[in-house]
């Protein structure tokens, strides 16, 4: 690794200016952010934005059930008589909390073992902890977090809950992989010597050198854990019926094709949408990111 | 005729932001038989122009934008792909800077070696009993120790200075007219340093293969070469037989470089040269030393100083000594 | 070995997560009318009553001999049930893998040779969108498209009804069609292996030709590749040979990891394709809170997980010598 410098926040600020700099020039990074933040507006406004928000839940009209796209409903209606593009946007609502929440719990918890253990590295409590995340990570992440689901009870909160079980290992494993490699270059050695805490030292000397990784991850994550979310719900782990859930729709969707089609491939198309604009907006920061450091 | 000419050689990359200017008009020349010396200082374009006498500077984003390279009388630039081949096989051969970069980790010595001879001798035919028996040689030349042994190795098992005879290994094996060393030393323990350079020296020798030694030492030169350029931002400033240049430096770059070794003997601590090498994407005009240069004119300024002969064999690029 | 250690706990891990559920699992087997004594004797077979390392030393005892205990979804041993589905999902993943590296490795060469041009853009761009799609949304796209739409393949299970399976041998259709000679049946079990196989692949594909392309650009670059140019070695044994082998080297190192990320996507594919597999078996126990059955498709799951890794890591280490010899690299 080309030398690795101590950071301070005045030196932080001027690289983030630089950061956002270079980040702006990158056009794909442009439209992975704008793509994030149309979604995020269509979610967090939702209710005023969906043509029809009375249709997210419990809703019945069956006169228009079953309507292909039109000008009424762009994106037909299903077999309830909803509206699918405003129980689309609503559906946004669910991925985004699941992202959120997952992460913010995963996140904190992930990375204060991976510096713990990474600092720590050669004792028992880094052999601990890294036996730990292997277990963990032995099973692809959808099967683990298939299998918890399923012996709680099928809900969205479960299903988030599970989740962040099953993904915390990787941010420890990142973390740990950067801490340990780091621990012992000169200014870490350096605040050693002068008496600094060992709290201390893990959060301000080790930490800052690897938020840009972290960051990087978080975003790049954001879209597979709403993917992993949707997998869930089309399973029937998660969001329960009459809850518009990307995954759900495409699951009940599924059941209408190939008359019906577009029940299914819209929601579809929705996760995609939403997955594709979280990973070019992640692609976007690492490339700001590790750029820098050169 | 001579070995090697290149006149007036203009070389950039075409990179993001614009063209990098690196060789501005490149004059060099090699008789046979010849060890010459190229130095300056990293990044004033020595690799660049040994890399385009071989043509092997990845295409885009390099361009040749002017000049010629003759090998033998033959202009090699427009050269196509089966006569370059030719050329490379007996023609001229290289040794790059960092000998770990040079070798493909992923195949054993052997392989790489028996493929050098056997493309070597392009229309001749080899058999497989004559490539070994000829690889082995070249181990042995180089001074390895049981080279049966050592065609089976991978190059992560080797030290920096055996793969460095290797790679002179493979460049002596095809028996070429001319080579070219860049920096073989550089990357390698100082205790190496010099018994490579010996070694190297008996094997052109030897082989009477013409050398262009390419270097930043201005001792390695004095040792080692028999006539020296001096090059500056893309093309040449100064060129002599090493003891004239030596006693007599006349550019004032060069006379900037002699200064900036440390002596041990005499008074005096060195002095730098005050500046630095000009930016690609935007050189000064006219000569490109002038920005730094204590004796600078307003003509400097505005041409591209060309040589200037001040006795037999000694050129200085410099409008000082225009007449 | 480290790796047994691995899945030793990953089975108390989930065992605990299993035992930990609310709800009476014997009450759930036997139905809300089965007699309280059945189901009393029930739990004492399953030893629900004890506590939980008991319940886990039986278990474990049990796995060893191979006996993971009876489904409590099927009635049948759970041995049995695996018995049954791992080969129909080992087909399909194997199909899968062939596909998505063999492909994966042609088109990032394709990229590669053809830098900057249009087939090297049109690979980029297509391999982008087919990172971020998740397998089951291929799965509908493909099940509308091929399957309904242009009727050109079938949409359902292995094998078509009007085809005769053939014998059992290895328990891969398309296998045992060839031994038996059937090759109208080895057609329709490819047949039938293209859509879900195609879903599951594309995306590590896409993933594979990326990598495949950003290696060799970066290798062409290298001094190597320069040298062996100047010694007049042929461009195309270059690129075939020198610059292949040393390229391939990051593909194939995230071929398990792609590998495995696909495991967990086939259960959704299974269930869209009525494919008769390991996984699709593994979301019917799971949505019917079967224990036994749960644990062991995890088990097994982690199992090919491990293999694939174990293989991946031979194959590597066969092609790199720097990490066979594990000497120190200087710079």
């Amino acid at each position: 690794m080309a030398g690795i410098k101590k950071k301070d926040l005045s030196h932080t600020w001027e690289k983030i200016k630089k950061s956002w700099y270079k980040f702006s020039k990158n056009p794909l990074s442009i439209i992975g952010a704008t793509i994030v933040l149309l979604i995020m507006c269509l979610a967090i406004f939702a209710p005023f934005v969906a043509p029809y928000p009375e249709h997210a839940g419990n809703f019945v009209d069956f006169r228009n059930a079953s309507q292909p796209p039109s000008l009424h409903h762009l994106f037909g209606t299903d077999v309830f008589g909803r509206d699918i593009l405003s129980r689309v946007f609503f559906g946004f609502r669910f991925s985004l909390v699941m992202g959120f929440v997952v992460i913010s719990l995963t996140a904190p918890v992930g990375v204060t073992l991976g510096l713990i253990a990474g600092y720590m590295k050669g004792t028992w409590v880094d052999t601990l902890v890294m036996r730990l995340t292997d277990i963990f990570v032995a099973v692809p992440p959808l099967v683990l977090a298939l299998a918890v689901t399923s012996i709680l009870k099928p809900s969205v909160f479960n299903a988030m809950m599970a989740v962040s079980l099953m993904w915390w290992p990787w941010y420890c494993r990142l973390v740990y992989g950067i801490a340990s490699s780091i621990k012992n270059e000169f200014f870490v050695q350096a605040a050693e010597v002068t008496g600094s805490g060992k709290l201390h030292i893990i959060f301000s000397e080790i930490l800052p050198n690897c938020l840009g990784p972290i960051l990087t991850k978080i975003s790049l994550d954001m879209g597979w854990v709403i993917l992993i979310g949707s997998a869930l719900s089309f399973v029937g782990l998660g969001a329960q019926p009459p809850t518009p859930d990307l995954g759900t729709m495409v699951a009940d969707g599924g059941k209408y094709m190939p008359d019906q089609w577009w029940m299914a491939v819209f929601p579809a198309f929705a996760i995609m949408f939403v997955v594709f604009g979280f990973n070019i907006l992640g692609d976007g920061i690492r490339d700001m990111l590790e750029v820098e450091e050169g | 005729m001579r070995l090697l000419e290149i006149r007036e050689l203009r070389v950039g990359f075409n990179v993001y932001g614009g063209t990098l200017n690196v060789l501005n008009g490149v004059n060099l020349h090699l008789n046979e038989g010849e060890k010459v010396g190229l130095v300056g200082e990293t990044g004033c374009g020595k690799t660049t122009t040994a890399k385009s006498t071989l043509r092997i500077l990845p295409m885009p984003p390099a361009e040749v934008f002017g000049g010629e390279i003759l090998f033998n009388g033959t202009d090699v630039l427009p050269l196509g792909q089966k006569e370059m081949r030719k050329i490379h096989a007996t023609g001229i051969s290289m040794i790059f800077q960092d000998p770990t970069a040079s070798l493909n980790p992923v195949f054993t010595i052997g392989d790489q070696l028996r493929d050098t001879i056997r493309y070597a001798g392009i229309d001749g035919h080899i058999t497989k009993k004559e490539i070994h028996e000829r690889a082995v040689l070249s181990l042995h030349d180089v001074h390895l120790p049981d080279p049966e042994r050592m065609l089976k190795n991978y190059p992560i098992q080797l030290s920096g200075g055996m793969r460095q005879r290797i790679c002179i290994a493979m460049a002596l094996a095809t028996q070429s007219q001319l080579l070219i060393a860049d920096e073989p030393t550089t990357s390698l323990d100082v205790t190496i340093q010099a018994q490579v350079l010996r070694l190297l020296g008996e094997l052109v020798e030897q082989k009477e293969t013409s050398t262009i030694l390419i270097t930043h030492s201005l001792g390695v030169v004095r040792e080692w070469t028999q006539r020296v350029y001096v090059m500056y931002a893309g093309s040449m400033v100064e060129t002599a037989q090493t003891a004239d240049l030596f006693h007599n430096p006349l550019h004032p770059y060069t006379e900037g470089l002699m200064k900036a070794v440390p002596r041990l003997t005499g008074e005096g601590i060195a002095e730098g040269i005050s500046g630095r090498i000009p930016d690609y994407l935007n050189p000064p005009g006219g000569c490109r030393f002038h920005p730094r240069c204590p004796h600078v004119m307003k003509v400097c300024r505005e041409e591209k100083p060309p040589y200037f002969t001040v006795d037999a064999d000694h050129q200085v690029a410099c409008f000082l000594f225009k007449g | 070995m480290h790796s047994i250690f691995v899945l030793l706990g990953l089975s108390v891990l989930v065992f605990l997560i299993a035992r930990v559920m609310p709800g009476d699992p014997a009450r759930m087997a036997l139905g809300p009318r089965a007699p309280e004594n059945v189901v009393e004797k029930f739990r004492e077979d399953l030893h629900l009553n004890k506590p939980i390392y008991v319940q886990y030393y039986y278990w474990l005892k049990g796995a060893l001999r191979g006996d993971f205990g009876t489904s409590l979804f099927t009635k049948r041993s759970v041995a049995d049930d695996i018995r049954e589905f791992f080969p129909a999902t080992l087909e399909l993943m194997l199909f899968t893998g062939i596909v998505m590296s063999v492909m994966g490795i042609l088109l990032g060469v394709l990229s590669a040779r053809h830098a900057n041009k249009w087939q090297d853009n049109v690979v980029r761009v297509v391999s982008y969108m087919g990172v971020c799609t998740p397998a089951f949304v291929f799965a509908i796209l493909f099940l509308l498209l091929f399957g309904y739409v242009l009727n050109l393949l079938p949409t359902i299970g292995r094998l078509s009804p009007w085809i005769d399976h053939p014998r059992k041998i290895t328990g891969f259709m398309t296998i045992d069609s060839l031994i038996a000679g059937n090759f109208a049946a080895f057609w329709d079990a490819l047949k039938h292996l293209i859509m879900p196989g195609l879903a599951l692949a594309l995306g590590p594909m896409a993933q594979e030709a990326r990598i495949t392309r950003s290696s060799m650009t970066e290798n062409l670059q290298r001094d190597f590749i320069a040298l062996e140019r100047s010694q007049a070695i042929p461009e195309r044994r270059i690129m075939s040979r020198y610059l292949m082998r040393i390229s391939i080297i990051p593909t194939v190192s995230v071929l398990g990891l792609d590998f495995a990320s696909q495991l967990g996507w086939a259960f959704l594919v299974e269930l869209i394709f009525n494919w008769p597999g390991i996984s699709r078996y593994g979301i019917n126990v799971m949505l019917h809170k079967d224990l036994n059955a749960i644990v062991a498709v995890i088990m097994i799951i982690g199992l090919m997980f491990l293999v694939v890794n174990i293989i991946v890591d031979i194959i590597v280490a066969w092609i790199d010598p720097r990490i066979r010899l594990g000497a120190e690299r200087s710079t």
